[in-house]
């Protein structure tokens, strides 16, 4: 019986996907030592999260950023980034809906690290399961375009609780649209009050430079 | 999807455990999940059909335990549960608060002969 142990209930209060927490430090400190800020964009499909980096690559020619491309299948938005000259590495998730730590760990050795300041990651656009999955970013940057209405904070509250900042993108589609800015935002403070929230359009370049400013303070 | 290296986790946590407790079988796994958590009871419970045979966790059976958001107002610091669209604290009329609960992912003990 004593060898066999006890039966009954053995409490263990182990902490899930911890090899994704380990893995995620490790690309931190990777980062760290080399001086390089990483940005984790999450989204839904479409809310355009591909545009803004496009624009912002092209606004900061001074800066050296560089990009992950996170996406289920295809090459089409690396293939628009390295039109920028800004290199890149794309990741095919195949199927899975969001990154993770060894994901970007085996991109790394794709990017010339050493030569960056700032990497953006674009993850799967999901705005559900990137949150749970920490890649070993600097910041978490949330992006939801207007045409998805200012309601999603109560639908999705996880991300808009584990975000730095917040961009309500598209702008320029506000005078169509019955989004409402004021309650959206009131939302997101309710959850996260520390998250500012920008509006922007990366068509007509309004709102771009509050962007801009956010990220120039998050650099050297 | 991702219930996929989740169920495996959840096997090396119990095959770790009942090992150590000499256990010859686990009947029962208690996982604790929070609601803001991604993860779907269905999916790991299909991953553990599909993985557990030939572990020690074969034939055990997965309970669920669902942790709701709660919120701690921040005006007042009353905790309350958000019910969809009403994320207004009861004692203040304060909107949100800081997340308390809601996102729990661990598994909270084994039950073993
Ligand atoms: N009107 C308007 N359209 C935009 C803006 N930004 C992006 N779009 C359009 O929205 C669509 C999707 O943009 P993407 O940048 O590809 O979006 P994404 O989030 O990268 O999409 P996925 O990677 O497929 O998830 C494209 O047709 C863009 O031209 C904007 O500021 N205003
Ligand atoms: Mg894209
Ligand atoms: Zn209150």
């Amino acid at each position: 019986m004593s060898e066999q142990g006890t039966p009954g209930r053995i409490p263990v209060v182990e902490k899930l996907l911890t090899a994704n927490e380990q893995v995620a430090a490790d690309n931190r400190d990777y980062f760290a030592a080399r001086h390089v800020t990483v940005i984790n964009i999450m989204a839904s499909p479409g809310a355009g999260k591909t545009t803004l980096l496009l624009a912002t690559i092209e606004a900061l020619p001074e800066r050296r950023i560089g990009v992950i491309e996170g996406d289920v299948a295809s090459q089409i938005d690396a293939e628009k980034i390295a039109e920028t000259g800004a290199p890149v590495v794309q990741i095919n998730t195949g199927g899975a809906c969001h990154l993770d730590a060894p994901m970007i760990r085996r991109a790394l050795p794709a990017l010339p690290l050493d030569d960056l300041e700032m990497v953006f990651v674009e993850n799967v656009g999901n705005l559900i399961c990137p949150v749970s999955f920490d890649l070993g970013q600097s910041y978490n940057v949330a992006l939801l375009s207007i045409p998805e209405g200012d309601d999603k904070p109560y639908k999705y509250p996880g991300i808009f609780e584990a975000v730095d900042l917040v961009i309500v993108t598209k702008w320029d589609l506000h005078p169509y649209l019955d989004f409402d800015l004021d309650r959206f935002t009131e939302l997101v403070h309710g959850l996260n009050p520390d998250a500012p929230v920008l509006c922007l359009s990366a068509k007509t370049g309004e709102g771009l430079r509050d962007w801009l400013h956010w990220l120039e303070a998050r650099l050297g | 999807m991702h219930e996929l290296p989740v169920t495996e986790d959840i096997l090396r946590i119990v095959a770790d455990h009942a090992q150590k407790a000499g256990a010859t079988r686990v009947t029962h796994i208690n996982l604790v999940i929070g609601e803001l958590t991604s993860f779907i009871d269905d999916s790991i419970q299909f991953y553990f059909e599909m993985l557990s045979p030939g572990t020690p966790a074969e034939g055990a059976t997965l309970r669920f335990q669902r942790v709701k958001t709660r919120f701690r107002c921040r005006q007042c610091t009353r905790e309350f549960e958000p019910e969809g669209r009403n994320w207004t604290c009861p004692a203040c009329g304060a909107l949100g608060g800081d997340v308390i609960a809601g996102k729990e992912f661990y598994v909270e003990s084994i039950e073993v002969t």
